[in-house]
C-alpha cells in the first residue's frame, strides 16, 4: 500500500505544482539579490540570507530558510488535509477499503507519502537554490565557510551539516503531518481538512509572539523550527535541536494516534 | 453466501436498518429492492464493513463480517452508490492501482491480461490512455464495474449497476452479470429498478423503511395464483355461467378462479360462451412488492 501511495503521489499533477510553487519565491529571492546586490543586514531578515552575496553555496540553507516558516507547512497541510478526505472526494476511499485495505494500513501510508512528499519537495528546494545560487550569487572561497559561531568550517563539515538541517527540516513537518491527518479523517473536505491545520500554524505563531503564553511556548508546534541554524554554530548547540525533533515526535504520536482512534471505526458513508 | 442475522443500524432515534435477515444462497442473483431512503445502501456498507452495524451479526462466505473483513473482502467485487476513481489517471493506471492496493503480488503480465480482458468485458477501450476526468457518466460505471470484476470473485455485490447506462449499455451490462452467474458468480443486486430486478433475479428481498418485508424466490412470486384470465365478448353469459368463482370483471374479460384452465375451456365452449383469449394470472413483482411495502 505503501508504494501504491508513492505512485498516486507522484503521478499526482498537484504534487508537482506545489512544489514548483514552493522554488518561485526563493527563485524571486536569488533574482532580486543578485540584481540588486542589496543583501539584508547580518542577524536580519532569513538565516544565512546576508551570507549569500558572497557564498551562493549558501543559497539552499537560505531558500531553506524562507520556506520553512510558512510555504513548506502550508504545502504539507494542503497534501496531508488531501490525503483521507480526497480520498471521499473522488469517491475512491470506500474502493480502497472494500479490496481490502485495512485501515490502519491505509493511515500509515497516507502518512509516509505525506513524509514522502516533504523530502522531496525540501531536496528539489535544494537542488534549485543550489543551482541559482551558484549561477546568480556569490562565489564561494573553496576555504571554507565561516560558521554562525565565528569559526571556520571544512566543505565537508558544511555538507554533513546541512544534511543534518534538511533532515531536521524533513522531521519538523511531522507534526503538521500528523495534524492534517486528523483532520483529514473528521471532515470530507480537503480544503476543510488543509485549512484547519493551517488554523493550528496561525495559532502557535500567534501564541510564540504573546509574552503571556510563554509556559506554553515549549509546546508549540512552531517554537523549533528555526533551530536548524543552531546546526550551524561550532560547536553544535544541540539543545533546541533536540528539544525540536521531540516535540514534534511527541506531537505525531498524539495526533496520529487520534487519527486512528477516529479513523478505525468511523462509518463511511461516502 | 451472505447470512445476517438482526441487522440493524440506528442513527440517533432513526432505525435506518431495522433487524434485517438477509439469506442469500450461493448462485443466486438476489435482486435487493428498496425505495430509495430505505436502507439498501447502508445495508450494502455494513455487509462490506464500511459502516459498522448497532445489533446482529453479518456473515458472508460463513465468516463474520467485519471481524474476518480481510479473507471476505477478496472473495467480493462491490459497487457502492456510484464508481470511484482517481480523476488524473486513465481507466487502466486506476484499475491497477486499486488491483494493487490490496497487496496482491501478480505478475505485472498477468494483471495486464486480466484488465484487458475485464475492460473489454465492460465495453471500454483497453487502450484508451485519456483520464478519467473526461470519462462520461456511463463510462465511469462501467469502470466501476470493470473494478468489481478484475479480480474474478464468486461474489459481486452491486448497488444501483445500470446506473446512467443508455439502454443498450444496460442490455449488455445485463448480459454480462448474467453470463458471469451462470459461470458461478453470485450477484447481490441492490437496486431501486423494479424492472431490472425482476429481468435479472432468481431471489428479491423487499426493503421498506429499514424492514425487510419480503424474501422470497422469485419463482415463488411469480407463481401461479389459481385464477384465469377469461377474454370473452361474452362476458355477462361467462358470469352467469360461472357464478361464484368470478373474482373481478373488466371491458371484455373476466377472471374467474379455476384449477384447471383445459376443464375451463370445455365448460366455457360447450355452454356457447365464446372465448377469445385464456391466460393464467400471475403476480407481476410490481404487485408484490406494492403490497409488502404499502402500510
Amino acid at each position: 500500500m505503501i508504494r501504491v501511495e508513492l505512485v498516486k503521489l507522484l503521478r499526482r499533477p498537484r504534487t508537482w505544482v506545489t512544489i514548483v510553487a514552493l522554488n518561485a519565491l526563493p527563485t524571486l529571492v536569488a533574482v532580486l539579490l543578485a540584481v540588486t546586490d542589496i543583501g539584508p543586514r547580518p542577524g536580519s531578515g532569513p538565516p544565512f540570507l546576508s551570507a549569500v552575496l558572497t557564498d551562493g553555496t549558501l543559497f539552499p540553507l537560505a531558500a531553506l530558510g524562507i520556506v520553512l516558516p510558512l510555504f513548506l507547512p502550508v504545502a504539507v497541510a494542503v497534501v496531508g488535509g488531501d490525503s483521507i478526505a480526497g480520498e471521499v472526494q473522488s469517491d475512491t476511499l470506500r474502493y480502497l477499503l472494500v479490496r481490502p485495505v485495512s485501515r490502519l494500513r491505509l493511515l500509515v501510508a497516507k502518512l509516509v507519502s505525506i513524509v514522502a512528499f516533504v523530502v522531496v519537495a525540501t531536496l528539489v528546494v535544494a537542488v534549485v537554490a543550489y543551482v541559482e545560487g551558484r549561477l546568480f550569487l556569490g562565489n564561494a572561497p573553496a576555504t571554507g565557510v565561516v560558521s554562525v559561531s565565528g569559526t571556520t568550517l571544512s566543505s565537508g563539515e558544511m555538507l554533513e551539516r546541512t544534511v543534518l538541517a534538511f533532515g531536521y527540516v524533513v522531521l519538523a513537518m511531522l507534526g503538521v503531518a500528523a495534524i492534517a491527518l486528523l483532520l483529514s479523517t473528521m471532515t470530507d473536505s480537503a480544503v476543510a481538512a488543509a485549512l484547519g491545520t493551517i488554523g493550528f500554524l496561525i495559532a502557535s505563531t500567534v501564541l510564540l509572539g504573546l509574552d503571556a503564553a510563554e509556559s506554553l511556548r515549549p509546546y508549540l508546534l512552531t517554537r523549533y523550527w528555526l533551530a536548524f541554524v543552531d546546526l550551524f554554530r561550532d560547536p553544535i548547540r544541540w539543545t533546541d535541536v533536540v528539544h525540536g525533533v521531540l516535540a514534534q515526535l511527541a506531537y505525531l504520536v498524539v495526533f496520529a494516534g487520534a487519527a486512528w482512534a477516529n479513523f478505525a471505526t468511523r462509518d463511511i458513508n461516502k | 453466501m451472505i447470512q445476517t442475522r438482526g441487522l440493524t443500524k440506528t442513527y440517533g432515534d432513526v432505525r435506518a436498518v431495522d433487524e434485517v435477515h438477509l439469506d442469500v444462497r450461493e448462485g443466486d442473483v438476489y435482486g435487493f429492492l428498496g425505495a430509495n431512503g430505505s436502507g439498501k445502501t447502508t445495508t450494502v456498507r455494513m455487509l462490506l464493513g464500511l459502516v459498522m452495524a448497532n445489533a446482529g451479526e453479518a456473515e458472508l462466505f460463513g465468516e463474520p463480517m467485519p471481524k474476518s473483513a480481510a479473507s471476505v473482502l477478496p472473495r467480493i467485487g462491490a459497487l457502492v452508490e456510484g464508481p470511484g476513481a482517481y480523476p488524473h489517471l486513465s481507466g487502466r493506471a486506476n484499475l491497477a492501482l486499486f488491483d494493487a492496493a490490496a497487496g496482491a503480488r501478480a505478475r505485472r503480465a498477468d494483471q495486464r491480461s486480466r484488465i484487458t480482458e475485464v475492460l473489454e468485458q465492460v465495453g471500454l477501450d483497453p487502450s484508451d490512455k485519456r483520464p478519467t476526468k473526461t470519462y462520461s457518466l456511463g463510462m465511469k460505471q462501467r469502470l466501476g464495474l470493470a473494478a468489481a470484476l478484475v479480480r474474478r470473485p464468486p461474489l459481486l455485490v452491486l448497488d444501483e449497476p445500470t446506473n446512467g447506462l443508455d439502454p443498450q449499455g444496460i442490455r449488455d451490462i445485463r448480459e454480462l452479470l448474467l453470463g458471469l452467474n451462470r459461470a458461478g458468480t453470485t450477484i447481490f443486486l441492490s437496486s431501486h429498478l423494479l424492472a431490472e430486478v425482476e429481468q435479472m433475479s432468481t431471489r428479491v428481498g423487499v426493503l421498506d423503511r429499514g424492514r425487510l418485508v419480503l424474501q422470497e424466490d422469485m419463482s415463488a412470486i411469480r407463481a401461479v395464483t389459481g385464477l384465469v384470465r377469461v377474454r370473452t365478448p361474452d362476458p355477462d353469459a361467462a358470469i352467469a355461467l360461472l357464478d361464484g368463482r368470478v373474482q373481478e370483471r373488466g371491458a371484455g374479460e373476466v377472471v374467474v378462479r379455476a384449477d384447471d384452465i383445459a376443464d375451463l375451456n370445455v365448460r366455457l365452449v360447450t355452454a356457447g360462451v365464446r372465448v377469445t383469449g385464456l391466460e393464467p394470472v400471475r403476480r407481476t413483482l410490481e404487485q408484490v412488492v406494492l403490497e409488502a411495502t404499502t402500510p
